[in-house]
């Protein structure tokens, strides 16, 4: 029995829920209703191509990247505490990772500011001590920390499961052969968890680049980025074309820039298990 | 080294709990602004009770979050383990469709959904919300339980079926454990992808099916009302509760290795 | 094993409380179902609940966190909202789209309460299509120990003294609008040339602007973060009242004044009802209710004089009509939005 035929319920739901869905899209970004009806244009596509919604695009891109790259940096220890032997409760520890999740985004948005303002707690906090008040708020930086703060859950969760799955003898084996923490670390744990990595950066890059609430409320509106615009198109001018080609543009990107990734995965994955 | 652990582990804990904390803390502010404090009050939990809107918005907050979490990750189960197993081309097709969702922006989803629905007639209610929020929820499913098959020995399967066991005893035994942490994972993924929705669920669901997020979102004009505050405090008390519970009871079962 | 048991058992009590949902959603066919669309927060709950038991109409309550979203979920179709509440530029465009039902004012006796000069409003002149339900204005609000100088005129949000002080409305049609008006030209131009100055403007200002914001700039004010604002009439009551070193004011160079009013889609199927609740709403005690709890200004003559002398005096919520000279109502730009939208991009990359 082929055993990929069991995803075919998946596929089915698949092309219905998703497929459909986009051909829509790309139906409203190749064409535009004129008197003589509906004509195939490419309109839309040369609209995009200003230098100003190029940048806005860039921008998107870089913050996300940049977002991705923090949540890395902060998830991966984090996931690898968790999953060491010495915690029992790490059950507990991963679910209270995510929990702040599940309070409504905006009002922990909401709560950051109140963190964050010129009168806010930490600076309060900070002029108690004689310190001059800082400007955390309404700067690239300030909508970063949103960002990582919204996202580092993802980051950690597929790392973590990842993690604690590793063949616990391999380890001890390689303590036998009297390798010492970092080895084992960057020839064993690291190479083990690149599954876990990709992953994480998957589920954090891709939702990064079409945010836009984030940088409303932390960055005080100062940028448009892609999600502003693409929603703008849709919900403000009604430019469902203008928005349909801005979103295709950006998956064919995204798309491509996940294939690379997956190109250098595979290089790895070499030696692997199998 | 012990406490370089503890001490990272502190801060970002901290980093997570402050503005819970803070919105917490104004659940019992005295004041409908967030920039004054106006005194220790509970009136905001009394009329949260009171208001029928929030609380019908609750349950089906909560309800749909289960269900599409539940579906989701049977169906995203079941999709990862065929797709695993396809061949190059079709595999890359099938993996790269299904990261649409995730990286289309949320009002791209919405729109083409609701286009969708309607297309077919289908008038916007329960099911159609319920249908969108399995859409989205299915690829963190499979992405999450993707590299765990990756990570596992794909011969213990057939080693298991060579030792006289039927597929589907060899899946239970054999690939769910394995298996079993990229699954919670996902689940978890979807329930909080899910509990957090707006701009999809606003498009997708009809009058009368409402969830906290959109009454929350349309209260952007006005300013947060500081019930949902109270709402949130309590739900979060309630969820931090339920963990302490339940890791009580299956701590019974220490000596079994933590499946996750 | 324990752990697939407590699995299977909170999916039994999942499902089984769906299933008396659903069948609870089946019962209740005896009585007429108002469906009704409005903003977040925009009334005073205990209202439908009298009004349910009055009239024995059940009512289904939604909301909207903008006029365009309304907009899209109505336009879409498949959905039957019997009342909405949109706002004066979005009811125009649904008269011209052909989207709602003339409301025979007959079935309103209670439109007399009305005032009069609310009445033929610009985007609905024959008072067919609406009912006004809120109204109020745009304006400055700012914090009087922040600010030494005279407050009468946008050209205050550009002085170089407030750098960094100054709030804006992340809203497209709100700060190009207040900047036209400044530029003494229409909040409603098409004219590409006074929009592009708007924009030059607009961009000199963007160094001094500490943040575009949406309904936080209520907080921020009250809380002393900024010494200017651009908010509504309605809300600035409120931080009034939470902040008294705020004051508010409508800039000589004229405002805008905005409406929300309850008007009945054409997908509605229970005209008269809808035409009940919307009567019901303007009912002097109803109105003055409603006004209490939300704050903003009603359109209600009656209800007026309901109100605390101190609020009627307040020009903040009840304007002059000299004050209001200047002010003009939004209307539906339809395809001028998409250069709105260039231009605001443009003043946000730059």
């Amino acid at each position: 029995m082929k055993k990929s035929m069991i995803a075919y319920p998946y596929l089915v739901w698949m092309i219905i829920f998703i497929l459909v869905p986009l051909l829509l899209i790309v139906f409203y970004g190749f064409t535009k209703t004129t008197d003589q009806g509906i004509v195939f244009t490419l309109d839309h596509f040369k609209r995009f191509f200003e230098p100003i919604y190029i940048m806005v695009l860039l921008r998107s891109l870089y913050l996300a990247l940049i977002c991705t790259v923090i949540c890395l940096l902060l998830g991966y220890p984090l996931s690898l505490i968790l999953a060491s032997k010495e915690y029992r409760h790490k059950r507990v520890l991963v679910l209270l990772v995510v929990i702040p999740m599940w309070m409504n985004f905006l009002l922990r948005t909401y709560a950051w500011l109140t963190l964050l303002e010129k009168n806010g707690v930490i600076n309060t906090f900070i002029s108690f001590f004689g310190l001059p008040k800082m400007e955390l708020l309404y700067n690239q930086g300030a909508v970063v920390l949103g960002m990582v703060y919204n996202f580092l859950p993802f980051m950690v969760l597929p790392i973590y499961s990842v993690l604690i799955k590793i063949d616990k003898s391999i380890i001890e084996a390689a303590e036998d052969l009297g390798a010492d923490s970092k080895t084992i670390f960057g020839k064993i744990i690291l190479p083990l968890s690149l599954p876990g990595i990709v992953s994480g950066i998957t589920m954090v890059y891709m939702p990064a680049v079409t945010t836009f609430v984030i940088s409303r409320l932390l960055g005080g509106g100062q940028f448009t980025l892609i999600g502003n615009l693409i929603e703008q198109q849709f919900v403000y001018t009604g430019e469902w074309g203008f928005g349909s080609a801005l979103s295709i543009v950006m998956m064919i990107l995204i798309l491509f820039s996940m294939a690379i990734m997956s190109r250098y995965e595979k290089e790895r994955e070499g030696g692997g298990l199998f | 080294m012990r406490f370089l652990k503890r001490f990272y582990l502190g801060l970002i804990f901290l980093f997570l709990y402050a503005p819970i904390l803070i919105l917490m803390v104004f659940s019992f502010n005295d004041s409908k602004s967030r920039g004054n404090w106006g005194g220790f009050t509970l009136r905001w939990y009394a009329e949260l009770f009171r208001d029928r809107e929030i609380m019908s918005a609750l349950y089906y907050t909560i309800v749909i979050a289960i269900l599409s979490a539940l579906i989701a990750t049977a169906i995203g189960m079941v999709a990862a383990l065929g797709i695993h197993n396809m061949n190059r081309f079709g595999k890359g097709l099938v993996i790269n469709i299904t990261y649409l969702p995730m990286l289309n922006p949320d009002i791209v989803t919405g729109i083409s959904l609701m286009i969708l629905f309607v297309f077919v007639n289908m008038e916007r209610g329960f099911i159609s919300l319920l249908i969108a929020h399995i859409t989205f929820n299915i690829p963190y499913v499979i992405f999450s339980i993707m590299p765990k098959l990756k990570q596992m020995n794909q011969h213990l399967y057939e080693a298991a079926l060579d030792l006289g066991a039927t597929p589907f005893y060899a899946f239970r035994k054999v690939i769910l454990p394995e298996i079993m942490p990229g699954v919670i994972t996902g689940l978890i993924f979807a329930f909080t992808l899910s509990i957090d929705d707006f701009v999809i669920s606003y498009f997708t669901t009809g009058a009368g099916v409402s969830n906290l997020s959109i009454v929350i979102h349309s209260m952007a004009r006005r300013g947060i009302n500081p019930t949902i505050n109270a709402l949130s405090t309590l739900m979060f008390i309630t969820v931090l509760l339920l963990l302490i519970i339940v890791n009580k009871r299956t701590a019974n079962n220490s000596g079994k290795e933590n499946v996750i | 094993m324990k752990q697939k048991l407590n699995a299977k058992l909170s999916l039994l009590v999942i499902v089984f409380t769906l299933l008396v949902l659903l069948l609870t959603a089946c019962g209740q066919s005896d009585r007429v179902t108002l469906k009704v669309f409005n903003w977040g927060d925009y009334m005073d709950t205990s209202i439908i609940a009298d009004f349910e038991k009055e009239y024995n109409i059940k009512v289904i309550y939604s909301t909207f966190a903008t006029n365009e979203d309304m907009y899209v979920s109505l336009k879409s179709g498949g959905n039957s909202y019997d009342v909405a509440f949109p706002s004066d530029y979005m009811i125009s465009r649904m008269i011209n789209e052909d989207m709602l039902h003339t409301i025979d004012m007959n079935n309103i006796p209670n439109y007399k309460y009305i005032d009069d000069k609310f009445k033929n409003l610009p985007f609905d002149s024959n008072n067919e299509y609406s009912v006004p339900y809120l109204w109020g204005t745009l304006g400055i609000v700012y914090n009087k120990t922040m600010v030494d100088d005279p407050v009468d005129s946008w050209e205050i949000l550009w002085n170089e003294k407030y750098s960094k002080q100054i709030l804006m409305l992340d809203s497209q049609r709100d700060s190009i609008g207040i900047t036209l008006k400044m530029l003494g030209y229409s909040m409603n131009t098409k004219e590409e040339d006074q929009l592009e100055e708007a924009k030059q403007k607009l961009i000199e200002q963007k160094p001094l602007v500490l943040a575009y914001v949406g309904d936080e700039v209520k907080d921020k004010m009250v809380g002393g973060e900024a010494a200017l604002a651009v908010v509504w009439s309605g809300d600035a009551v409120a931080m009034k009242w939470e902040n008294p070193d705020l004051e508010y004011v409508i800039p000589k160079e004229g405002s805008n004044l905005w409406f929300d009013s309850a008007v009945i889609p054409k997908s509605s199927k229970h005209k008269k009802e809808a035409e009940m609740f919307i009567n019901y709403l303007s009912e002097p005690e109803v109105a003055f209710r409603n006004t209490d709890y939300i704050g903003y200004s009603t359109p209600n003559k009656e209800t007026m004089g309901m109100l605390d002398q101190e609020l009627i005096e307040d020009s903040t919520a009840y304007p002059s009509d000299a004050e209001i000279e200047n002010c003009e109502v939004f209307e539906d730009l339809s395809d001028t939005l998409q250069i709105y939208d260039r231009i605001w991009t443009e003043i946000k990359s730059s």
